[in-house]
Parts: C-alpha cells; structure tokens; sequence
C-alpha cells in the first residue's frame, strides 16, 4: 500500500518538520519539473475552489498534469457509482489522487483501496492535513520558530476542523493556547483532556481584547449562524469576535494574523492594510507547501 | 454454608454439562447481546441459560452453558464491549479445568456500528474498525474512518 496524508496524526513531529524543509526548497525555486510526466487527479465530491486551485497550481508549477472534476454532479458518483468503484478506477488513470468528500472518513477508506496514494483535502467535518501543514509552514515563517508561541484561536472552536488539527500539530512545540469562542462553540473535552494529558496551559475565554495582546498568532475563523441554537445568542455575540483594525495596537510586533479563508466578515477589511495581516501570504505558502507533500509522497523530494 | 446453599440453587435452575463452556455474571440486560455476538443463534449444540438469577455483586445475572463448544479468546474478549465483567469455565467431564476473563481487545473489526451518520462506513460496504479506549472502565469505540467516538450509550452491534 502506498504512503499517503488522510489525517494530521498520520504524521510524526520529524515527518511535519520534513515537509516544512521540502516547502522551503519549493518557495526558494517555485517552478521546477519534479512532477515531469505525472498524471494527479484532483477528485472534489464537494466543491471548494480554493483548495482545488491550490493543488492544482502545485502540480502545474511541479511539471505535472491534472484530471479530475471539481464538483460531484460532473461525476459518475451521479450516476450510483460507489466511491470504491471510482478510486479502483481512477487508481489506474493517475499517479495520486486528491480528494475532497462530504462523506466523514471517505480519505481513509480510499486510501485502504487505492494504489496509488491519496491526500485527503477535507472529509466533511473531519480532517483537512494539508491546511494544517501550511499554517505550520506559515507560523514559522513569520515567528523563525514554531517553539513556545502563544496562539490565540478565534471564533468556532467547536466545529472548526482547521483549528482542532492545528492544535493537535502544534502541541509538539510547548505551546500556549487561548481559546477565543461563544460559551456555545467551545473546544470539546477531547481536545481540552489532550492538552491536559500533555501538560500545554491554555485558557478559554471570551475576551478577545486580553487575549489579542498575548499572541504571537491570531487565528481568526468564521462564526457561523446556523451553529447557534439560539438565534438571540448569535445577535448578541456576533460582534464579539470581529477582528478590527483598533485592536491591533498594544498587539506584539511580531504578532500575525491568520485564517484559513474564506472570510465574511470577522475580519475587517481595514485590517488588510496592517502588515500584521498575513491571511493572503498564508494562502501562497499553501502551494508551495502543497507541492512539498505532493512529491514527498511520491517519493520524489 | 449460605454460600454452599446458593451455589446449589443455581445448579438446580441451570443443569450442568459434561463438557463445553459456561459464560457466567452476564449482566442480566445484557444477554441477548451476548448470544447474538457469539452467534449463538447459529450454533446447533444444546444450549441451556437463565437470566435474571439473583447474584450478589450484579444484582441480577445471567448464565449461558453451551455442550461442546469452546470459544476462541478473539471471540471471548468480544464480550468486552458490553459485559467486560464476565466469566468463563471451560467444563471437561463435569469439571472446571480453566476459568477464563475476558479481555478488552486493542481493535474491534466488524462487530459495531459507528454512530455518526457522516461516516463513510454508514454509506459504503465496508467492514467497520475501531481503536478501543477505556473511559473510566467503559469502553469507548474510536472509528478508524471519520475518527468519531461511539461511547457505550451510542454503541449499536452488528
């Protein structure tokens, strides 16, 4: 069986740290022909231009080629195909598949079934490793260590996946976590009982104004409306948790913000002109640390 | 004396077997499940069991007594996910030669339903596996697919 990414804890602190160095190599010389010859299939069950471009441009800015579909009703799953049937089939057409599915799980079962190997671009709720990496690979960059940073979650801690795997990946560096969120979208206990098994202080809270001035990250993330079971709660919270340009005085000078896009509105657009803010830089290294997994994986870097 | 008096009792209400296997301190509740993880509704030796017998330490139990049948211990530590208190004997010839206990197994492959709806194994044919965690003695079910977990309360047998 191949070697492929399906979930954040498929890979160890030395395997995180690897692809970091590869991404590097990929930033210094974005246009190479690893990938001369390579057929990648981008499989997207569910839509998500963002990620799928991404991809894509790794694998064009690599030398290889792209097949694939970007949304299931152009697919044969339309049609009752079962999800083994395509990955058996589309196994035989491509060198790796990426795959996005709605489905929870979808990655790992494709990779059990596929020879070739597979990269998980979001399984529902689930996971989504490759967001993960490149917010890694984008923490280092703007701090020159992923050790002993204070990072402050904003927003959905409950649902938001990008923020679970983050800090899962992230507790291997002594980190401090605050936990920005309405009483509604805490963390889960089985994030809180991890970081208290590993001994990493963090504090939930719902002060964003303290706790903006400790960060050597912002992590923003969408509060969406539909997680509120009371439509009151989310009037009188909504405000809390947007990002403005004000409060970015008294912040840290090497403070960064991010969010794994897309926004609405919980960052304001005035604080695009900081240069604090590094959402967009942050989707740039996504191809580049795109490219570091995709040829890792084939065994190429 | 008392003790002695029980033990009678129950061999009364339950007749003994000459050689096979008796799963004793099912929780009462709990042994219909028993017999369909076994698949002891497949099994065509004499079968005997009582339920709701009086015992000290469940309040109620159940017994199982199967004639010429002897268990594999990956079948027993089955028994795990919903009677980890359960005991074995292995009869030959009217006596006990082993007694047995079962044990919470690392990975349970095909036995469970994982609860979560989104999960791929609910929409594919596909054989369910899970990590097996303990939560202050219950045992939890951690899917290998969409990584949820299935507690005890949400845990559905195949």
């Amino acid at each position: 069986m191949s070697r492929s990414l399906v979930s954040i804890t498929d890979f160890s602190k030395e395997e995180y740290l690897n692809i970091i160095e590869i991404a590097k190599e990929f930033e210094l010389q974005p246009v190479q022909d690893v990938l001369k010859g390579k057929v990648i299939a981008t499989l997207f069950f569910e839509p998500s231009t963002r990620t799928r471009l991404s991809f894509e441009s790794a694998v064009y800015r690599s030398g290889g080629n792209v097949i694939g579909f970007s949304d299931s009703s152009t697919s044969s799953s339309t049609k009752g195909e079962t999800l083994n049937d395509t990955i058996l089939t589309v196994s035989n057409y491509c060198d790796l598949i990426v795959m996005r599915h709605p489905i929870e799980g979808a990655a790992k079962f494709a990779s059990e079934i596929a020879s070739v190997p597979i990269i998980n671009a979001g399984d529902g709720s689930n996971q989504h490793p490759s967001q993960t990496l490149l917010d890694m690979y984008s923490i280092l960059k703007t701090q020159g260590t992923l050790d002993n940073l204070a990072i402050v979650f904003v927003g959905d801690m409950k649902y938001g996946r990008t923020v679970h795997s983050l800090v899962m990946a992230m507790s291997h560096f002594s980190p401090r976590f605050f936990f920005v969120s309405p009483v509604e979208l805490k963390l889960p206990d089985e994030y809180k009982l991890y970081l208290d098994n590993h001994n990493i202080p963090y504090i939930e809270t719902t002060d964003f104004g303290m706790a903006i001035r400790e960060a050597d990250i912002v992590y923003m993330t969408r509060v969406q409306r539909e997680r509120f079971s009371d439509p009151i709660e989310y009037e009188k919270t909504k405000n809390a948790y947007i990002l403005k340009y004000s409060m970015l005085s008294g912040t840290k000078s090497n403070m960064k913000i991010m969010h794994p896009l897309p926004r609405v509105n919980e960052i304001s657009r005035c604080v695009d002109k900081s240069d604090k803010a590094y959402y967009f830089e942050q989707t740039k290294n996504g191809v580049f640390v795109r490219q570091a997994i995709i040829s890792n994986l084939l065994g190429l870097k | 004396m008392f003790n002695m008096s029980f033990k009678d009792e129950k061999t009364l209400k339950v007749s003994a077997i000459k050689n096979g296997t008796v799963i004793d301190h099912i929780p009462s509740n709990c042994l219909f499940k028993v017999i369909s993880l076994l698949r002891l509704d497949k099994v065509e030796n004499p079968i005997t069991f009582g339920s709701n017998l009086d015992s000290g330490k469940l309040g109620s139990k159940a017994i199982i007594k199967i004639t010429d049948v002897f268990f594999e211990d990956s079948d027993i530590n089955k028994i795990a996910l919903i009677a980890p208190q359960v005991k074995l004997s292995i009869i030959k010839d009217y006596n006990v030669v082993e007694k047995k206990v079962v044990k919470v197994p690392e990975e349970v492959v095909g036995l469970a339903k994982c609860f979560n709806p989104h999960c791929i194994s609910n929409h594919e044919d596909i054989t369910t596996r899970f990590h097996v965690l303990t939560d202050n003695g219950d045992i939890e079910l951690k899917c290998k697919y969409c990584e949820k977990i299935t507690d005890q309360e949400r845990m559905v047998l195949l």
